[in-house]
């Protein structure tokens, strides 16, 4: 994550001493084993229990654990617990690869503005103020609606629309930072912009813009559920979200065929937000009583 | 706060132009096809054949004079189908805030008097639930809860029907029973949030002088927590509702599709279904108007608590 060169300079702590204070909180340590046990369950329980999400096996509405089916079928008959295995993969995906979108949109603007500020920083912090402004669900919906729901289009709508927190992050820790005397040492010694930018500053604001992305990663998660939930989703593969939002209009009926992938993304962002939590502790003692 | 909706509306152009296919495309398919020569003809008609920035120009002078197009579903003007369905999440989305920011105050400055008590845990919980939980999947349970099982709240909709005489209030209480879980939905993802911020802030105004000085004169402890404290812990709470708009409108989407609510989600979620795209933008520029409605009027609180800033 961090370079051993960089330990020397102010705010960073070392590689070890954030492993110890993360594992030391096992508050952290069981929302990891929570997550990693999701991601293994999706990428390879396919293998142990090979029933096919999309295969209709038995009755529509079969409630769970009746006739072996343990979390029920859903309206068309097919096994809910086998869409939850294999929806897990994809939401993981989505929400992960999502959050780098993010991350990377963010951290761009954020870092551009913060070190250049001027003009530079007022276009780019007015842009910034305006995705805060935009409803951010809806404007997602259009991009979906606009572009076909594919997983591909899905993860960069998510993306595209939830980078300004870490914009405004990225800011605040390069408008701190780059007038910190390693930085202007550095300058000194003749380094260019973009080396400052991305080998001084950014490893130093790394901290807090990695517990932001942890958090937007859960985000993105719910996220996928929502626009699944409106009928956004991508139709060949099988995700949490799509579950929900194909059985939806059966709620009233079959609440479990609802309620069982919404406890699966619940228990799912709670573990990564134990996580993030746990970054957070780790990375910046100080940060500790938000 | 013009700006803002100049730009939105210039990304509605911008999306509308870099999509797969137009206007004329999806008048084409509900007519199930035309040559090209009538393509051509509808192109012309619609201002396709422009060169962009005069197409650009077109939308933005059209939107400005309050021309959303026409909705192909329905067959209306846009804005008139929107101006109907306006009100209703106006009052569902500044009802909820409305709602978390009292509950969350009252619960932050409670856990602010016992910081490591059990109102404290309570408040962490719930902030953990209201990031953790979709807000939709929490509207099923609401309704599996409240509606199904123990029916006291109806399923779905804004009114009853079957009331149709009745004075004021008999209205008054239909509209507020089917709000109640929508409200109670919205209202318990932002909540959490608010009264944490508020135990913090209240924490730190708590050890100010000034706090000490109206104990130190005798003042009862009500005056010194309401009067002293809570009004100079108020702003970053305040700030943060402000800034949680966004998120309070695409809430409601989803909620409102959840209760059948007769607001701008479920428009929207019958315009994807129905994939009638200038309701979907026109919907945008709404709700875009709806948060910078809700972020003027946190300037004006703002403004109230604190004399000192100017807007």
């Amino acid at each position: 994550m961090l370079e051993n060169e960089e330990i020397e300079e102010p705010t960073i702590k070392p590689v070890k001493e954030i492993f110890l204070t993360f594992f030391k909180s096992y508050s952290a340590v069981t929302g990891l084993i929570i997550l990693i046990g999701i991601a293994v369950m999706g990428f390879i329980g396919p293998l142990f229990y090979p029933t096919d999400p999309f295969d209709m096996v038995w009755m529509p509405f079969s409630p769970p654990g009746t006739d072996g089916f343990l979390l029920g079928t859903d309206y068309l008959g097919r096994d809910i617990l086998s869409q939850i295995i294999n929806g897990a993969r994809v939401s993981i995906a989505i929400g992960f690869s999502a959050a780098l979108v993010s991350c990377f949109i963010g951290v761009g603007i954020g870092s551009f503005a913060g070190f250049y500020g001027g003009w530079v920083e007022e276009t780019l912090m007015r842009l910034t103020e305006f995705f805060q402004v935009l409803p951010t669900l809806l404007f997602a919906m259009v991009i979906v609606a606009l572009f076909g729901s594919s997983v591909l289009s899905i993860t960069l709508a998510i993306g595209a629309v939830s980078w300004a927190s870490v914009a405004r992050i990225t800011r605040s820790e390069f408008l701190r930072i780059k007038e910190l005397d390693f930085v202007l040492a550095s300058r000194a010694s003749g380094s260019n912009n973009l080396a400052l930018i991305f080998r001084v500053i950014l490893p130093n604001a790394a901290a807090p813009i990695i517990v932001q992305s942890a958090l937007l990663v859960g985000a993105a998660i719910t996220f996928e559920a929502g626009l699944a939930f409106l009928g956004l989703s991508d139709p060949n593969v099988i995700s949490w979200g799509q579950v929900i939002g194909s059985n939806r209009i059966y709620i009233l009926d079959a609440t479990y065929t609802v309620t069982i992938p919404g406890i699966a993304i619940f228990i799912t962002v709670l573990a990564i937000s134990l996580v993030g939590d746990g970054l957070n502790d780790a990375l910046n003692p100080k940060l500790r009583s938000r | 706060m013009l700006l803002v909706l100049l730009v939105v509306v210039i990304l509605n152009f911008l999306m509308l132009h870099l999509a797969p296919g137009d206007i004329a495309d999806t008048i084409a398919q509900t007519m199930g096809g035309a040559d090209e020569q009538d393509m051509a003809e509808l192109r012309k008609q619609y201002g396709l054949d422009q060169p962009f920035f005069i197409q650009l120009f077109n939308y933005v002078v059209r939107v400005a004079l309050l021309d959303f197009g026409q909705s192909h579903f329905y067959n209306l003007p846009v804005f008139d189908l929107i101006m109907e369905r306006f009100p209703a999440t106006l009052l569902l989305v500044f009802s909820a805030q409305i709602l978390s920011l009292f509950v969350g105050i009252l619960l932050g400055v409670y856990a602010a008097q016992n910081p490591n008590g059990l109102s404290s845990l309570f408040v962490n919980m719930f902030s953990l639930f209201g990031y953790a939980a979709p807000v939709f999947w929490t509207g099923i349970l609401l309704l599996i809860a409240f509606s199904l099982h123990i029916p006291i709240f109806p399923v779905s909709g804004m009114r009853d029907i079957t009331i149709e005489s009745g004075n004021f209030f008999v209205h008054f209480f239909d509209v507020l029973k089917h709000l109640f879980l929508p409200m109670i939905t919205l209202a318990s993802i932002f909540f959490a949030y608010y009264s944490r911020l508020c135990r913090a802030s209240m924490l730190e105004v708590l050890g100010a002088d000034f706090v000490r000085t109206a104990k130190a004169k005798g003042l009862s402890k009500k005056d010194v927590l309401l009067k002293h404290a809570l009004k100079n812990s108020l702003s970053p709470v305040i700030t943060f509702a402000g800034l949680s708009f966004s998120a309070v409108v695409s809430g409601a989407i989803l909620v409102e599709t959840v209760y059948s609510w007769p607001g701008l989600g479920t428009l929207a979620f019958n315009s994807i279904i129905s994939r009638d795209t200038p309701v979907l933008l026109g919907i945008l520029i709404f709700s875009t108007l709806m948060v910078t409605m809700g972020n003027l009027l946190t300037d004006l609180t703002l403004k109230a608590l604190d004399p000192r800033i100017k807007i």
